[in-house]
């Protein structure tokens, strides 16, 4: 099968590969340290010789701000797309390959993540705990899990119910056979689309944290970080917002198009007609 | 339908029971409960009162069961921040997030819909990737950069900042379209997908069949069966309403629970913090609990079982 | 007096489909109060023919040549807003899941209303009219029935329900496309009994699209065969029933009538026996707690190398019955033995074992194989379970390939690109690989077209004959346990009904059940012809 990329796809592909390169490689753009402040150059607008984007109130150069940003930015919406997505799908299956008490209790988990949005369990918590980074990661770790696991139980229960795991039953075959064999790599598509619909989530949850300062902490910076920073001084200094978030944006909006292109090619439904 | 019903019933109180006893749990092993519960500035006394209606010296059991009473009561700990019982702080700023919230749910269903409809009505048409576009483009524009975009637009073009006065037309409309343009996105395009689906359903082509016309078709038929999905939709959106007021709220200075929450965190106003928390719960538990209950009015195939 | 008349009608495909048009210079009339049976299985462009004289065509099927005359008048152009006036009117048309084509969310009464209501009849007329008409299709209590939703009907008070509505304003002519093809035998006579009589009284011509000869022997006037949009043959209904002349018509025929050669048992022993199985399903939670008493009694012998099918109409259990046996369920009750061995509790090695003796090949030819895996592997797998290296269950998938009647070079090639009735024998093969005693078909020619039902019947008696397994054959359709058992098992509501040697139950059945089942079945006078 030839793969036909629409052209919108084609650009968002194309940001993504750029923004992952800014976020490794954008620091040596600038000649300076993501902390190093400096007092004279206070609130330089974008263009000022030596601060092509622009310094913030610290005198802090935003190119290398924005770069460090991305890299942090990046690094939380996959880890932590990466531990929902593998939580979620392992409850998820669990749950439909047990059945009984375990499923139940699963489920009743489910429906209590369903019943709070993630960011307010994450508020709720990081008013208990002291904010650490990795808290932080687990935090957004957390979101959507309830998605995948209930995903994961639907398409695993209805696989179990497809003529071929039954044949393959009747073969003598073991259930892990069936469950790696035959069932996982039928649902793994399921797992993989919502991956996609996820992580834009993600990022806006990390963001949105940062941005009501309750996320990636100073010294450390995100880029909701820096929008939450630059947040006062919107009117005078609007560079210090709108280039991070523009980013994000641009961001989430890439990822969602290839999310939903990819879903409409990897739909199972679709492909066994 | 009786089974049903006792089963939904069940199937939330459940869960309101797991969130409590988790919310307990949190709190009971971040720190000193009593401390964080009593008000402030409290004499020693007051907290040590704290203690033995938690019951801090007794197994860990009956201070479960004394905090699940002491909830009963209606006894949610006093706010840090202001010193009042955390009741009414959140009961104070409740009525400004409810019309935040309802505005913006409002305005995502009076354009959300129509637009999915339109667009699966033209479907591959150009207004159909229009409208398409514009969900994915909802669902990705982070609503805190929609909201600064607004106030400096506000403060460039109209020379004022959006959100200062409540009570002027601009300043509920534009909080109220940042917090609803996601869902605005998202009921475009659940909208046109059931309604996609419906149109092609074999009850449509049966009443072709028999002479229905297509606008009668459209409005008796695929538009009913079209919204059935869409009150699940809309109960699960509310999740997302309350999670994107609280942002919203912190953007433009919105005097509503999602500021007070923010706040509370910050400060680690923890009874707050936890009314807070089970209001939401309940808020969604409620609100799921209620899309159940609809369907039986609205969908006779439930309605028998 | 003519009332549908088509004239060398072609319908066009989409580009890039496995030929250019859909329906190609077909030519048929209707006459008043006649019915025309227009006969052709699957891709045969019978349905298109109906949707273009309803007007229904959709966009990418455009009528490329001929016309289409009703009462002497060309019929509007497709999809023109003058159709709506004349369906129901002057023409309508019923599907073949009379369920799905009724709003689930209204009652039946306003349903049928609705269409009298947008054709201009005042309330009152209105009212009295989905009365009679639900009257004359005889519905149970028309009153309560009217106040229903479509979901509370059974599949033959739906079709009937449907058919009310199609007559409501006495059309000229109805179409009935595979009106009963979804239905049980005996709802089926009742439905097609209907229909004949509302076309009695009523003069109304009927284009009743069907893929099975049996029905059309009942009830055709004429009858138009189609195949891959072409009309193959065309007659009077006697002589053409009679005496076929293209091999395709005789080829559908055979399918409606064959039987099976009566067999004596050679080998009487045994090989596998269920004595009084009974199995309760449970599911639900503490406040809905369900018990659904499938299988009640049933007792049964698999004689070696003889095939027995399992005859019952849907809900009877048959399928519940077959996971029972296969040990996939385990028994609420009852004793099971192989080879005079207790097998009811068996476990862990000793059942894996088993597992190699006895194998299934199940319904749907599309979901029984994992779309990832090549065919070759799916037929493999089995062997290498039971512990054979990968080049033995190669060699014998290969050699089982070409038995089954594909090439060996397909071992590599995935699912998605076989038909269904090739994908059935990829099942059958795989089931095969494990040299079982016993082979379970469930249903397993049911989702196929008649004619290749026809093939893989043959397949499977080819394959008996040559390797000497012992076969248990559920199914709903009579005419298939007709074609492949020599012994019988008649089942209804979980209960065996009646159980013996095939030709003798078929020739003098003894249980009321099933001689109601076999009255029910269409085509008796054409299996009296061809037993002449």
């Amino acid at each position: 099968m030839k793969l036909q990329i629409p052209f919108v796809v084609k650009c968002a592909m194309g940001f993504v590969a750029l923004f992952v390169a800014f976020a490794i490689f954008g620091q040596w753009l600038s000649p300076y340290e993501f902390r190093e402040t400096s007092l004279l150059n206070r609130l330089k607008p974008p263009g000022t010789e030596g601060y092509i984007l622009g310094t913030d109130a610290r005198g802090r150069d935003v190119l290398v701000r924005l770069a460090v940003g991305a890299q942090i930015t990046l690094i939380v919406a996959i880890v932590g797309t990466v531990i929902g997505a593998m939580l979620g799908s392992l409850l998820g299956i669990i749950a439909a390959a047990k059945r009984g008490w375990t499923e139940n209790a699963i489920v009743a988990a489910i429906d209590v993540q369903a019943s709070l949005p993630i960011i307010v369990v994450a508020l709720f918590v990081l008013a208990m705990f002291d904010n650490s980074f990795t808290l932080f990661l687990l935090l957004i770790g957390l979101t959507g899990w309830e998605v995948y696991a209930r995903l994961m139980r639907g398409a695993v229960l209805s696989a179990k119910e497809h003529g071929y795991v039954t044949a393959v039953r009747a073969l003598g075959a073991s259930p892990a056979r069936i469950y790696l064999g035959h069932i996982l790599p039928n649902v793994a598509s399921i797992a993989l689309v919502q991956f996609t619909i996820n992580l834009p989530l993600t990022i806006l949850l990390e963001t949105a944290l940062s941005f009501l300062g309750l996320g990636v902490q100073p010294p450390l910076t995100s880029l909701g970080q820096m929008m939450s920073e630059g947040r006062d001084r919107l009117l005078t200094a609007w560079w210090l917002t709108l280039f991070p978030g523009t980013i994000i944006f641009l961001l989430a909006l890439s990822v969602s198009l290839i999310g939903d292109w990819l879903r409409d090619h990897l739909d199972p439904t679709l492909k066994s007609r | 339908m009786i089974s049903y019903i006792g089963l939904r019933l069940i199937r939330a109180v459940v869960t309101l029971l797991i969130t409590i006893t988790l919310v307990f749990i949190f709190i009971r092993f971040s720190g000193d409960p009593a401390a964080a519960l009593a008000p402030p500035d409290a004499p020693q006394e007051v907290i040590d009162q704290y203690r033995e209606a938690l019951g801090l010296d007794k197994p860990l059991w009956s201070q479960y069961t004394a905090y699940l009473g002491q909830l009963l009561q209606g006894d949610f700990g006093y706010s840090v921040h202001t010193g009042l019982p955390s009741v009414q702080v959140f009961l104070a700023r409740l009525p400004s997030t409810l019309f935040l919230g309802g505005t913006a749910l409002a305005v995502a269903l009076a354009a959300g819909l129509p637009l999915g409809a339109i667009a699966a009505l033209n479907r591959g048409k150009p207004i159909d990737r229009l409208v398409m576009g514009f969900s994915v483009f909802a669902f990705a524009l982070p609503n805190f950069l929609f909201g600064l975009v607004i106030i400096l637009i506000g403060a460039l073009v109209f020379q004022t900042y959006i959100g200062s006065n409540p009570d002027s037309f601009l300043d509920v409309v534009f909080p109220a379209l940042t917090l609803g343009l996601a869902s605005m996105g998202a009921f475009a395009r659940f909208a046109r997908s059931s309604l996609l689906e419906t149109i092609n359903a074999p009850f449509m082509v049966a009443a072709e069949a028999r002479g229905i016309g297509r606008t009668r078709r459209l409005l008796r038929h695929a538009v009913p069966n079209a919204s059935i999905p869409l009150v699940t939709l809309i109960g699960l959106s509310l999740g997302g309403l309350i999670a994107g007021s609280i942002v919203t709220e912190q953007v433009f200075g919105w005097p509503g629970v999602g500021q007070l929450l923010v706040r509370s965190v910050a400060t680690r106003d923890i009874a707050t913090v936890q009314f807070i928390v089970l209001a939401v719960a309940v808020t969604m538990i409620l609100a799921n609990l209620i899309v159940d209950l609809l369907y039986l009015v609205i969908d006779p195939r439930i309605r028998s079982k | 007096m003519t009332i549908l008349s088509i004239n060398n009608l072609s319908v066009g495909l989409p580009d890039g489909g496995d030929r250019d048009l859909a329906v190609e210079g077909v030519t048929f009339s209707v006459g008043k109060g006649e019915t025309l049976c227009l006969v052709g299985e699957s891709g045969s462009g019978k349905s298109v023919v109906a949707q273009a004289v309803m007007g229904m065509l959709p966009l990418q099927l455009p009528v490329k040549s001929g016309n289409i005359e009703f009462m002497g008048a060309p019929l509007p152009a497709q999809r023109d807003p003058a159709y709506l006036a004349m369906r129901s009117v002057r023409m309508a048309m019923i599907f073949q899941d009379a369920g799905a084509s009724l709003d689930p969310l209204q009652r039946v009464g306003d349903q049928l209303e609705e269409i009298a209501l947008v054709h201009g009849i005042d309330r009152a007329t209105r009212k009295k009219m989905v009365a009679d008409i639900l009257d004359a299709v005889h519905l149970p209590d028309p009153k309560k029935l009217a106040r229903a939703y479509p979901h509370q009907l059974s599949g033959g008070q739906a079709q009937r329900v449907v058919i009310a509505a199609a007559l409501l304003l006495n059309p000229e002519l109805l179409i009935a496309d595979e009106p009963t093809t979804a239905l049980d035998v005996t709802t089926q006579a009742e439905i097609l009994e209907l229909i004949e009589e509302l076309r009695r009284d009523r003069g109304t011509a009927v284009l009743f699209i069907t893929h099975d000869f049996g029905v059309v022997s009942d009830i055709a006037d004429r009858v138009v065969v189609m195949r891959k949009g072409e009309v193959v043959e065309s007659g009077e209904a006697a002589p053409l029933l009679r005496n076929p002349q293209h091999p395709y018509t005789r080829t559908l025929l055979a399918a409606a009538t064959s039987r099976a050669a009566p067999r004596d048992a050679v080998d009487k022993s045994a090989v596998m026996t269920a004595q009084n199985i009974c199995l309760t399903y449970k599911s639900g939670g503490p406040f809905n707690r369900r018990e659904v008493e499938a299988v009640k009694d049933v007792s049964l012998t698999l004689h070696k190398g003889r095939t027995t099918a399992v005859v019952g109409e849907s809900g009877s259990g048959k399928s519940s019955f077959a996971r029972c046996l296969l040990r996939l369920e385990d028994v609420t009750s009852g004793t099971l033995t192989f080879e005079g061995r207790d097998i009811t509790h068996l476990e862990g090695a000793e059942m894996q074992a088993l597992r190699k003796r006895i194998q299934v090949v199940l319904q749907d030819p599309f979901g029984a194989l994992n779309p990832r895996r090549t065919i070759g592997s799916a037929i493999a797998e089995g062997p290498i379970i039971h512990g054979a290296t990968r080049a033995d269950a190669r060699a014998k998938a290969e050699n089982l390939l070409e038995m089954v009647g594909l090439t060996p070079q397909a071992y590599d090639r995935h699912p998605h690109e076989f038909s269904g009735g090739q994908r059935q024998r990829i099942c059958i093969a795989r089931a095969l690989a494990l040299d079982p005693d016993v082979l379970i078909a469930d249903e397993s020619v049911s989702a196929l077209d008649v004619s290749i039902q026809a093939q893989v019947l043959a397949l499977f008696r080819d394959l008996q004959q040559r390797l000497g397994f012992t076969m248990l054959f559920i199914t709903h359709d009579l005419r298939v346990a007709a074609a492949i058992a020599d012994d019988l098992l008649v089942m209804q509501n979980g209960r065996a009904v009646e159980y013996g040697n095939a030709a003798e139950i078929f020739a003098n059945p003894s249980q009321d059940y099933t001689k109601a089942l076999l009255a029910a079945a269409p085509g008796q006078d054409l299996t009296a012809v061809s037993a002449a």
